[in-house]
């Protein structure tokens, strides 16, 4: 996960762009779009990045099942210890990792999470990855994507493109964590100088 | 947390449960296929060993390098030591080589204090046992042992010992096990109760926070888990009791005691075991003993102690005692 969107720093005048119903319908278009690129979805697997990304996977994984008739199988990665700023901050607590039983060897793994901001989150879940299997593919759902990468990475299913400015802070709030499902904009309280 | 980790004290609740918590998701790396966290890349540990150890020092090291720490082990036989060498320059040859944290067990009480406070060293010290003081990673992986058989490991998470009936067992006198597992249960929220000849409780015990009794069959009933200690003959100057089969029909823990025990109580011991001393073979070898587990349990909650200690640029923050409330 990108520390902005779960920044406690965000100010409070933060606008919903994006509502319950909002999120569903993308969800349901992302699944369709995983089922017909992926032919079907035999073999995929989804790994949700702690915490939202998770829930999101979960959904999506329930969305599958609904389309295809089959059970597919979902997960968690954590990737706190494979962070590039583990050093600059306090030891961080960490989530489940939680890898479905028939594991990820040849298959073709789906990383869902809820942001899509630097990609240096995504650059340690691959690396996480490796320690755990060689899928056959890997590819990426998010939610939102708001730019600004700072590294070679892009998602292969998008909920929504938010074209944002640094000085701007994306949360994604979800029933499950949250109370409610939501997307925010708000105004970072310090600038990003540096950080992320 | 603080800094170091000295003694089981120390730890406030929030980061005794931390520590847990953490170890629980360290506990699953085992089930992979490559055992290997990056979270101590390019970080210099040194076990330093003052004192014989297996158990802990191979659980360190296995610890460390699951992290991905780089790892020196230093035993105190055959190195400068015998030659003479002061604790104060081992430790300053060890800072200026530019260690990351030091990991300590020796033999006089009060060592890996003074190491942590004397400023001959600037990295983080970890208490591996030292003397009849204390030795808080044996408590946590106990605790560890304890949360995950009574509660379970994921029903575990983030609770702590509240109301659990702990009776520690044996030479409380020498024991350093019985020490730092009396203050990490007590915070936790355990009743926890020392059961030993008067002979072996030491001096001051009736103002630690636990009880004390001379019966053990008369606690056994009341334990949801039982943890064994070892006779500790190299550290015995005196007749502490009659004969060893004495010691053995009164305080050691055979088959038809363990069955006075509640059917989901657990038999503990933080090894070396000596059989037909303190317990016998067959409870020894009986599925509610988790002698083997809590060995496994303690790579898990090193793992976790460094992790927490290391892994970041500071030691990982907790709201201090006073925020509970």
């Amino acid at each position: 996960m990108d520390a902005t969107h779960s920044d406690p720093r965000t100010q409070a005048p933060a606008r919903p762009v994006l509502e319950g119903p909002d999120i569903a319908r993308m969800l349901t278009r992302i699944a369709h779009e995983i089922v017909e690129r992926a032919k079907g979805a035999d073999d995929v697997v989804l790994l949700g990045i702690p915490t939202r990304g998770v829930f999101l996977a979960r959904r999506l994984a329930a969305k599958l099942e609904e389309i295809t008739g089959r059970a597919i199988p979902v997960g968690s990665l954590d990737i706190t210890m494979y962070r590039d700023d583990l050093r600059l901050g306090p030891a961080r607590t960490l989530a489940r990792t939680e890898i479905p039983g028939d594991g990820i060897e040849g298959r073709l793994v789906l990383l869902v999470d809820d942001v899509l901001f630097s990609g240096r989150t995504i650059r340690a879940a691959l690396d996480a990855l490796g320690d755990i299997g060689r899928p056959r593919a890997v590819q990426l759902a998010v939610l939102v994507d708001r730019g600004h990468r700072e590294l070679p990475i892009r998602a292969d299913y998008v909920g929504k493109n938010l074209p944002t400015s640094l000085r701007e802070a994306v949360k994604v709030q979800l029933t499950e964590e949250d109370g409610r499902d939501a997307v925010l904009l708000g105004v970072r309280e310090t600038a990003p100088a540096g950080e992320r | 947390m603080k800094r170091h980790l000295i003694s089981a004290a120390d730890l406030t609740r929030d980061d005794a449960v931390l520590i847990l918590d953490t170890a629980e998701e360290m506990a699953r790396v085992a089930d992979r296929p490559i055992k290997k966290l990056p979270a101590l890349r390019g970080r210099t540990v040194c076990n330093l060993f003052f004192e014989d150890s297996t158990r802990t020092r191979i659980s360190f090291e296995a610890a460390e390098k699951r992290l991905s720490a780089d790892v020196i082990n230093f035993a105190a036989k055959g190195s400068s030591v015998s030659k003479g060498e002061s604790l104060k320059d081992t430790a300053q040859t060890l800072e200026a080589m530019g260690v990351d944290a030091v990991v300590i067990r020796h033999g006089a009480s009060g060592a890996p204090y003074r190491l942590a406070t004397s400023g001959w060293i600037d990295a983080p010290v970890i208490n591996a046992g030292d003397g009849t003081h204390q030795h808080p990673t044996q408590a946590l992986l106990d605790a560890f042992t304890m949360r995950r058989r009574l509660i379970g490991p994921d029903a575990g998470l983030g609770q702590d010992l509240s109301g659990k009936r702990i009776t520690l067992v044996g030479d409380v006198l020498h024991s350093r096990v019985a020490r730092s597992n009396v203050d990490l249960l007590h915070t936790l929220g355990a009743e926890v109760t020392l059961v030993a000849p008067p002979t072996l409780v030491p001096v001051g015990a009736e103002h630690w926070p636990c009880e004390v009794s001379y019966d053990l069959d008369s606690v056994l009933p009341k334990s949801d888990a039982v943890m064994m200690l070892r006779v500790q003959r190299e550290r015995m100057n005196a007749a502490f009791f009659p004969t060893e089969r004495e010691y053995s029909r009164r305080y050691g823990l055979d088959a038809d005691r363990m069955a006075r025990m509640p059917q989901h109580a657990l038999v503990m011991h933080p090894g070396p075991m000596v059989r037909g001393m303190e317990i016998t073979a067959e409870v020894a070898d009986s599925p509610r003993c988790t002698a083997v587990e809590q060995v496994a349990n303690g790579v898990s909650i090193r793992m976790a102690v460094l992790y927490l200690l290391l892994g970041g640029n500071e030691p990982a923050v907790t709201n201090p005692r006073t925020e509970e409330k």
